[in-house]
C-alpha cells in the first residue's frame, strides 16, 4: 500500500512540473516558428540569449540584478491577486514612484543626508506615491464595485503621461540637453554585493516575495484576503469588512510597485530620462499565473524571463530581432498556460468522477 | 480666452473630434455587443492593433481603403477567434486570454512592422471623402460633419442599427439573455456558445475595422502600440453605455474631442506640453468613473464561462 501511495504522489509531483514546464516549452516552440516566419533562425537566437543572459557572468549578473523591481512588483501582484483584486495598473504605481524618488534623492544627498537614511525616505515616498496611485481604484471597487481591470488601466496610462510631463516639467535637470531628472551619482546608489555588479534591492524582493508568501498563507491577514478574493459573499457573512481589506490590499500591492521604482532607479538606472517605460508589469502579470500564485514558484519564473529580458535585448542589438519578440512570447506563455490549466481540471474532474 | 473660439479652432476641433471619435465608436459598440452576451473582452485592445496593421498593409498594397477596412475588420476577427475557441468554446479565464491577445497584438504588430515598414515609413494618401450636398458648405461644421469618408457616415448610423438588432430581432433577444441568463437561453433551444461566439467575432470585426481606420485615415501610417489605450477607452464606454448604443455614440465623441485637442489647440496658437494633453482622456475616464460610476452596469453573466449543467 505505502508503496502504491508513494508511486501517486510521485506521478503527482510530476504532473505539477509538466504543468508548469509544458506551457513554457510550448511558447518557446511555437514562439521559434514565429521566428522562422520572419526569416530568423530560432535556434540561433535562443542559444544566444541563453549564452548573453545566462552563462555569461557579466549577462547573468545583469539578469539577476533586474529581477529586483520584478520581483518587487510580483510580491505586490501576488497580494492583490489573491486577494481577487485585478491589478493591472502597476506600471503606472511603478513609474510615478521612480519618478519621484529619481528627482528626490539626488536633492536629499545634496542637502547631505546621511546615506541610509536617503535610502529610507526615498522607499517610504515610492511605497506612499505607489499606494496613493490606488486609491481611487480602490474606492470604486469598493463603494460602486467598478470593475479594478479597467479603472487601474486608465490610473496606469495616467500615471505614465503624469510622470512623463513631471520629468519634462518640474523635475527636469537643467544642465541635461534632453528632459531627464538630476543623475544620482553611483556612489550613493544601493550598495552592490561582494564584487559582483549586483545590488542589494535583489535581496529584499526575494524577502518581500517570500514574506508576501508566508503573509498570505500563514497570518490571519493573508487569510482574511484569501477568503475576500474567492468569495467576496462568504467573506461578509464571516464578519470580514471587505470594504477596508479592498483598499489594503489595493494599497499593499500599489506600495509594493512603487518600491520596485525605487529600487531600480536608486539600484540601476540613476537617473530617468522622459518617455522611459519598461513597462515590467505587464510582463510580470502572467509569471504570477504561470506560478499559481506560490511566492517561490514566483521566483524561479522572475529569474527565467529576467534572463530572456537581458538576452532578447542583447539579441535586439546582434540578432535584429527588436524586443517586441518578449512580448509575443509572454502572449504565448499565457494561452498555453491557460490551456494546460483547462487540461489539468478536465483531467481532475474525470478522476473525482 | 477668445481665441479658443475661432473657427479654426472649432473646426479643426471638431475634426479631430470626428477622426478620433470613430475608432472609438466602433470599437466601444463591439464591446458592447459582447458585454451584453456575457463575455468581457479585455483583448480589444489587441485586435485593434492587428486591425490598424493589416489594415495599413493591404490598404497600402493594392492602394484601396475598402479592402484596408475589410482586411482590419478580418484581422480583428481572427484574433476574437482566438478568444471564441478558448473562452466560449473551452471555458477559459477570459481576462487572462483577454490580456494574452492584447500582449499578442502588440508584440506581433510591432514585430511586423519592424520588418516591413520600419525603414521607410511610407505613409498613405487622404481618404476621399462624400460631400453632403447644401451641409457641406457650412462654416465650422461643414468639413468637419458632412464632408467625410463613407465609413464615417457608416459608422454614426451604426448604433441606430443596433438599437433596432438589440430591441427588435431575435438575435439581439438571444444576445441580451446569453449575458443575462444562459440557462434560460439554452432552456429555450438556443446555443448559448453560438450567440456568444458570434458575438465575440463581431467585437473582434469592430475593433479591428476601428484600428483599420486608426491607421489608414486617422494617422495615414502604422506606428508600433499606436492604439494608446483606446481599446481600453473604449471598453470603458460600453461599460458606461449601460448597453445603450447611443451612449456610445455620445461617449466616443466625447473623447475623441479631448484625444484631438493638442492638436486643436496648436492651431489657436496655444503652445501646452502633448504629455499634459495626453492625461486629458484617461483623466476623463476616471472622473466620470467617479461621478457616474454607481449607474455603470454590467451584465450578471459577464466573465464568467458558460457550462451546460452547472448552475
Amino acid at each position: 500500500m505505502a508503496g502504491l501511495q508513494e508511486k501517486g504522489r510521485g506521478a503527482e509531483a510530476a504532473f505539477t512540473l509538466l504543468r508548469v514546464l509544458l506551457p513554457v516549452l510550448l511558447a518557446l516552440v511555437v514562439g521559434g516558428l514565429i521566428l522562422v516566419a520572419l526569416g530568423k533562425d530560432p535556434l540561433a537566437y535562443y542559444r544566444f540569449v541563453v549564452e548573453r543572459g545566462l552563462l555569461s557572468p557579466i549577462g547573468l549578473q545583469a539578469s539577476i540584478t533586474r529581477m529586483a523591481p520584478l520581483l518587487l512588483i510580483a510580491a505586490g501582484l501576488i497580494v492583490a491577486f489573491r486577494a481577487g483584486l485585478w491589478n493591472l495598473g502597476v506600471d503606472g504605481q511603478f513609474l510615478l514612484a521612480a519618478v519621484f524618488v529619481a528627482a528626490l534623492a539626488p536633492s536629499l544627498v545634496a542637502g547631505g543626508l546621511p546615506h541610509i537614511l536617503v535610502i529610507l525616505v526615498c522607499f517610504a515616498v515610492a511605497a506612499a506615491i505607489g499606494a496613493a496611485w490606488s486609491v481611487i481604484p480602490a474606492y470604486l471597487k469598493a463603494e460602486h464595485g467598478i470593475n479594478e481591470i479597467i479603472s487601474t488601466l486608465m490610473m496606469s496610462f495616467l500615471g505614465v503621461s503624469l510622470a512623463n510631463v513631471l520629468i519634462k516639467l518640474p523635475f527636469n535637470d537643467p544642465s541635461t540637453t534632453v528632459p531627464q531628472t538630476a543623475t544620482l551619482a553611483v556612489e550613493d546608489r544601493l550598495a552592490r554585493l561582494g564584487g559582483t555588479t549586483i545590488h542589494w534591492g535583489v535581496l529584499l524582493g526575494l524577502a518581500a516575495v517570500i514574506g508576501v508568501h508566508y503573509l498570505m498563507s500563514r497570518t490571519s491577514l493573508g487569510l482574511k484576503l484569501q477568503i475576500v478574493g474567492s468569495n467576496p459573499r462568504t467573506a461578509i457573512h464571516a464578519g470580514i469588512d471587505v470594504r477596508r481589506l479592498t483598499f489594503l490590499a489595493f494599497a499593499i500591492s500599489a506600495a509594493f510597485a512603487g518600491l520596485g521604482g525605487a529600487v531600480d532607479v536608486m539600484g540601476v538606472q540613476g537617473t530617468i530620462r522622459a518617455d522611459w517605460n519598461p513597462a515590467y508589469g505587464i510582463l510580470v502579470i502572467p509569471l504570477i499565473f504561470l506560478a499559481r500564485f506560490n511566492g517561490w514558484a514566483v521566483i524561479g519564473f522572475v529569474f527565467f524571463f529576467a534572463v530572456l529580458m537581458i538576452g532578447g535585448e542583447s539579441a535586439a542589438r546582434r540578432m535584429g530581432v527588436p524586443t517586441f519578440y518578449v512580448l509575443v512570447q509572454v502572449a504565448l506563455l499565457l494561452v498555453f498556460f491557460a490551456v494546460v490549466e483547462m487540461l489539468d481540471h478536465a483531467r481532475q474532474k474525470r478522476r473525482g468522477a | 480666452m477668445e481665441h479658443l473660439l475661432t473657427a479654426a479652432f472649432l473646426g479643426s476641433l471638431l475634426l479631430g473630434a470626428v477622426t478620433a471619435g470613430v475608432p472609438l465608436l466602433l470599437a466601444g459598440l463591439g464591446e458592447q455587443i459582447s458585454e451584453k452576451a456575457g463575455v468581457l473582452n479585455i483583448g480589444l485592445e489587441g485586435m485593434m492593433l492587428f486591425g490598424a496593421y493589416f489594415g495599413f498593409a493591404v490598404a497600402y498594397q493594392s492602394g484601396s481603403f475598402a479592402l484596408g477596412f475589410l482586411a482590419g475588420g478580418a484581422a480583428g476577427a481572427v484574433a476574437a477567434l482566438v478568444m471564441v475557441l478558448l473562452c466560449v468554446r473551452l471555458g477559459m479565464n477570459q481576462i487572462v486570454v483577454g490580456i494574452a491577445i492584447t500582449l499578442a497584438g502588440e508584440g506581433l504588430t510591432a514585430l511586423l512592422h519592424y520588418f516591413t515598414f520600419a525603414r521607410s515609413y511610407p505613409r498613405l494618401d487622404k481618404i476621399g471623402t462624400l460631400a453632403v450636398p447644401g451641409l457641406s458648405g457650412l462654416p465650422v461644421v461643414g468639413d468637419a460633419l458632412f464632408n467625410r469618408s463613407l465609413l464615417v457616415y457608416l459608422a454614426v448610423l451604426l448604433p441606430f442599427a443596433l438599437i433596432w438588432v438589440f430591441r427588435r430581432t431575435q438575435f439581439g433577444l438571444n444576445l441580451q439573455a446569453a449575458g443575462d441568463k444562459p440557462a434560460a437561453l439554452d432552456a429555450a433551444g438556443v446555443s448559448v456558445m453560438g450567440t456568444r461566439a458570434a458575438a465575440v467575432l463581431l467585437t473582434g470585426f469592430l475593433g479591428g475595422l476601428g484600428g483599420a481606420y486608426l491607421s489608414t485615415v486617422g494617422g495615414g501610417l502604422f506606428l508600433p502600440f499606436m492604439t494608446g489605450g483606446a481599446g481600453f477607452i473604449s471598453i470603458v464606454l460600453a461599460m458606461l453605455a449601460r448597453g445603450k448604443p447611443l451612449w456610445v455614440l455620445f461617449g466616443a465623441f466625447l473623447f475623441g474631442a479631448s484625444l484631438s485637442l493638442t492638436t486643436a489647440m496648436q492651431v489657436a496658437g496655444i503652445d501646452v506640453p502633448t504629455d499634459v494633453i495626453q492625461m486629458l482622456p484617461f483623466a476623463m475616464v476616471i472622473l466620470v468613473l467617479v461621478v457616474f460610476g454607481r449607474h455603470s452596469y454590467l451584465p450578471p453573466a459577464l466573465g464568467l464561462p458558460y457550462h451546460r449543467g452547472e448552475r
